[in-house]
């Protein structure tokens, strides 16, 4: 890849211009980390006038600016950028070099400067200090940017994810207070009973975004012991035993007794959890949900599968990114926060694992968990 | 709430994904004497709109395309110039999404008459519909 920079060299004396320009023309570096190399597209102008006309007409990267042109001076074309805000970095050329200058220009807002008669290698040196700071500035610039799109983007669908249910139980309470279906409490059960459920979809989600934040600051005291991951399988199935009744959905375990395995047991709940009631929620009645866990090496394996609803290719791709739920006949019902298998996915990270899922519609779905066992040596 | 007969024998096409939401609209406009129609999608919605008509029609924006409900108007209104449209939403306040039916410039290509913001009262729901019909 290759980063062209637009150079515009500044001075009225055509010799000095065509040395600069001779001289960067065929300069070419890489930049460290970023994988490309910066080369450059010249231009020239001869004086004050000129310069502007050439600032109106193009985007410039870098101006090597003289400090003494006919129609006018260095300081007041810096003046001139300042006061334009461009994204450009500013190089002061002059023969009269002094610190006093050098310091007013700097204090101008010029980047760098440049005694006169200099090489062309000391140019090299002063452009290339000056192309490095320009491209990592602006990828400065724009990952800051992206992080603080991606942040409003998530607390614009956090909050529309907490409106819907508290919309949702005030309709009802209105309902209510209106006496809009009858006068007697039992004519309101299942507005009574609906606005339950969405109060619990609110807690959960709550919940899961503690866990979220907690997981991405790094802040949650993670408690990192030997113990066996068999009870923490057993724990989960304990708790989702009467929503797998519901559905007469058959759970089985293939694994050992005892699995030692070194991490935090919360964050191991988190995991069996999500997965378990995912394969229960969207598994079909009469269904079932397979479990199996074993030691690889430094690695745990795990697998949940169940013979649910599935999900379709371009689901696959959406799927483990915050708040998505996908709405379709089969999800018809299903409540909940659309944040589970993100906090799967980091939890996974945290054990230098990896997460896969491979899934059929209408057949089924596995998740398939790597975790690195967190032994401290 | 009382029953009223203003709109007996109205069909009213209520589209919304959450399903209190169409619950609770459909108590309110049966309450006004309308005979309801629903749909939880747009697919479902369309094919609605295509067989059958209507005298009213409460659409919400994100389905399951985020504007789902601007499309809805637009296939509505094609088919029934003259049938009011309320298009309602809980998107507006956070995102900074900032439309208006009622503007000039909003009506040119929000097929709606009027855009509602959702956690509204029965009884602003009755006044936007007397007001339309």
């Amino acid at each position: 890849m290759n980063e062209k920079l637009k150079v515009l060299v500044v001075d009225d004396e055509p010799g000095m211009r065509r040395g600069s320009v001779r001289a960067l023309k065929t300069f070419s570096f890489p930049v460290p980390d970023m994988g490309f190399n910066v080369s450059f597209d010249l231009c020239e102008a001869g004086s004050g006038q000129e310069f502007r006309e050439m600032m109106e007409k193009n985007k410039f990267d870098i101006v090597l600016l003289d400090y003494k042109l006919p129609d006018t001076n260095g300081l007041e074309l810096l003046d001139f950028l300042q006061k334009g805000g461009f994204d450009l970095l500013t190089i002061m050329m002059t023969a009269y070099a002094s610190i006093e200058v050098a310091i007013s220009a700097t204090k101008n807002g010029a980047f760098d400067f440049l005694a006169k008669p200099f090489t062309p290698e000391e140019l090299k040196v002063v452009v290339r200090k000056a192309s490095e700071r320009l491209v990592l500035q602006r990828e400065a610039k724009k990952l800051a940017e992206e992080k603080r799109q991606i942040r409003f983007q998530f607390l614009s669908v956090l909050s529309h994810e907490l409106k819907a249910p508290l919309n949702a139980i005030e309709g009802y309470l209105r309902l209510m207070e209106n006496k809009s279906v009858g006068e007697k409490i039992s004519d309101y059960e299942k507005m009574i009973g609906r606005s339950l459920v969405r109060i619990d979809g609110m807690r959960k989600l709550i919940f899961d975004l503690l866990d979220l934040t907690r997981i991405e600051s790094g802040q949650k005291k993670r408690e990192l012991i030997e113990f066996n991951f068999t009870e923490s399988i057993k724990k989960a199935l304990e708790t989702f035993t009467p929503d797998a009744g519901k559905k007469n959905v058959k759970i089985s375990f293939e694994g050992k007794e005892n699995i030692p395995f070194w991490g935090d047991p919360g964050e191991m709940d988190i995991i069996m959890n999500n997965l378990v009631s995912n394969a229960i929620k969207y598994n079909k009645p009469d269904g079932a949900v397979k479990i199996t866990a074993a030691l690889s090496g430094d690695f745990l394996e795990l697998s949940v599968s169940d013979t649910g609803i599935g999900l379709a290719p371009d689901e696959l791709e959406r799927l483990f990114s915050e708040f998505v739920r996908f709405k379709k006949e089969a999800t018809k019902g299903v409540e909940g926060s659309g944040l589970g298998l993100s906090i799967l996915k980091r939890i996974s990270e945290l054990y230098n694992g990896s997460i896969n899922v491979e899934s059929e519609e209408g057949k089924g779905t596995t998740f398939s968990l790597k975790l690195k066992n967190q032994r401290q040596k | 709430m009382k029953k009223s007969a203003d709109f007996n024998g109205k069909k009213v096409l209520v589209v919304d994904d959450d399903q209190d939401f169409l619950e609770q609209t459909s108590i309110v406009l049966r309450s006004l004497g309308f005979e309801i129609r629903s749909a939880e999608n747009q697919k479902e919605a369309e094919a609605m709109i295509e067989k059958e008509n209507f005298d009213l029609a409460v659409f919400d924006l994100m389905l399951e395309n985020n504007d789902s409900g601007f499309v809805l108007s637009y296939k509505f209104k094609k088919k029934n110039p003259e049938t009011p449209v309320i298009l309602v939403s809980a998107v507006t306040a956070e995102t900074g999404l900032a439309f208006d039916s009622e503007t000039p410039e909003g009506k040119s290509w929000i097929k709606a008459d009027v855009f509602l913001n959702k956690g509204i009262r029965p009884e602003q729901l009755e006044k936007e519909i007397k007001r339309l019909m």
